[in-house]
């Protein structure tokens, strides 16, 4: 067993011991205990009402995620690169980021109505930002040096952004979308917290209304399984475009 | 503040934003029932703030967001102090904080309505837990890039652990610090604005969704400019202090 791997079972089995120490401390009406948790969490993958909900949250996730990546591309692209845009835009793009836009919400709701649209689009204002703060501040860092090659090698500015600045500032785009994608999956599943009629979301507010508390435990880890299931994934495709840069 | 080209540039840019906006609402492009011009969401604050009637909420929830920022601020730099003193337990646990905010962290609220209840205690340990993790990873990292010689020079002088960490490598990792109470602060805010979005008794959140379920635009949107003034005022006073200090100590 590599260490890292020992680490990982260490830090796994440390959370188990804990979480059955809390059940023991605290009792089944507030914590359910891990094994009848986990069981839970498979027989919830063998209804269809669970996938009904998944499937819902993950069109509305796939559908923002491809908006707030393109969209953020798009904008940290063309105002990373020229200086002057990227210093006015700059602190504008970092209040609008720190906001919770949880606040927002009822704003989009009222434009979009409650609708599977507004919770994409609530999506996409979580996702966009990061994404171009990080498109835009990778394009601004390229080395002048490798600006002034391209200029001197003669490159159309097409050829400039795909064989100079795409791969130079790659690494960093890629971070950008690691976490768009993160805060996208948050923007979703609040959505559906705070208003919808389904998702999975929905299914965990609703069996918060019912105070049940192993459902809400399998939910919870089902999600929390997903979200690092897609973190670990994003980061192995990182790590190989970035070796093989 | 300089008038530079820069800054010109900007706030014309956010004024003509917020021009438009209102003309938009004016001529009706924006419906009302979607969208109140900004000038009467000024005025729907202004009238808020004078009658009175939001005093309790805004009181709720600052003092909620104060005692957020502060345990994820003690507790992060003392949890991130000691997991830099013990790199055996940094290894074990390094994969969970560099992973941590890629799990919407806010999936944990129910169970902590089920261990809390409804109220102030659920929403503080929110915050807590949307803050503290910035507070731990940037403290880590302030801790590393302090030069050795600060280290050699606290032993020379024989300084005790507390005393070292505390008058001499706390003020050489001030700007990470920094960052980390800024990032901290505002993961807090949005932890606990949030919470009470989605179930609380009370507080500016709450009177917010409120508002949008009343279909009383003028209580929502005149509180949430004013959340929206109180982050950027907070924001923007911490970013400029994580500028002078990074620029006192000089970027490592």
């Amino acid at each position: 067993m590599k260490p890292q791997h020992y680490d990982a079972a260490l830090l796994v089995a440390g959370f188990l011991v804990c979480w059955q120490l809390l059940y023991m401390l605290v009792g089944p009406e507030v914590v359910s205990p891990p094994v009848d948790t986990i069981m839970r969490a498979v027989a919830l993958l063998r209804t269809g009402d669970f996938w009904h909900d998944a499937a819902s949250t993950g069109a509305a996730f796939a559908y923002a995620c491809a908006i707030a990546i393109a969209g953020g591309l798009v904008f940290g692209l063309v105002v990373g690169l020229s200086r002057f845009a990227a210093e006015v835009a700059d602190p504008i793009l970092g209040t609008v980021y720190s906001i919770p836009k949880i606040t927002l919400y009822p704003i989009i709701l009222l434009i979009f109505g409650l609708s599977p649209a507004a919770q994409i689009a609530f999506g996409v204002i979580h996702g966009i930002f990061p994404v171009a703060i990080f498109t835009m501040n990778a394009v601004r860092n390229v080395a002048p040096v490798h600006r002034r090659t391209a200029k001197a090698l003669r490159l159309s500015p097409w050829a400039t952004i795909a064989t100079v600045l795409a791969p130079a500032a790659i690494p960093e785009i890629l971070s950008g979308v690691r976490i768009g994608i993160a805060v996208t999956l948050l923007g979703i599943l609040i959505g559906e917290l705070f208003a919808s009629s389904s998702g999975i979301g929905y299914a965990l507010i609703r069996a918060t209304e019912r105070h049940n508390v192993v459902d809400i435990f399998a939910l919870t880890l089902l999600l929390f399984l997903f979200a690092v299931g897609i973190n670990a994934l994003l980061h192995a495709g990182e790590r190989r475009v970035c070796h093989q840069i | 503040m300089r008038l530079t080209k820069v800054g010109v540039t900007r706030a014309a840019l956010v004024a003509g934003a917020v021009v438009a906006l209102e003309v938009l609402c004016r001529l009706g492009t924006i419906p009302r029932a979607t969208m109140i011009p900004p000038s009467e969401m000024l005025a729907a604050l202004w009238q808020i703030l004078k009658s009175g009637r939001a005093d309790a909420d805004i009181a709720f929830t600052i003092v909620n967001m104060l005692a957020a920022i502060a345990v994820s601020v003690v507790f992060g730099f003392w949890l991130g102090a000691m997991l830099h003193a013990l790199p055996r337990a940094r290894r074990v646990f390094e994969p969970l904080l560099s992973a941590y905010y890629a799990v919407p962290v806010f999936i944990f609220y129910p169970l902590l309505i089920v261990a809390f209840g409804v109220g102030r205690t659920a929403l503080i340990v929110m915050g807590a837990m949307f803050g503290i993790v910035a507070m731990i990873v940037n403290t880590m990292i302030g801790l590393d890039r302090v030069p050795r010689v600060i280290g050699r020079t606290a032993t020379v002088m024989r300084l005790d652990p507390i005393r070292r960490l505390l008058l001499m490598r706390l003020p050489a990792a001030a700007p990470h610090l920094v960052t980390g109470i800024k990032l901290a602060v505002a993961y807090s805010v949005i932890g606990i604005v949030a919470g009470e979005f989605i179930l609380a008794t009370a507080g500016i959140g709450k009177r917010i969704a409120f508002g949008y379920q009343d279909f009383d635009n003028k209580t929502m949107y005149g509180m949430l400019l004013l959340l929206l003034l109180l982050v950027t005022a907070v924001n923007g006073a911490l970013s400029r202090w994580e500028k002078r200090l990074h620029h006192r100590f000089g970027r490592q």
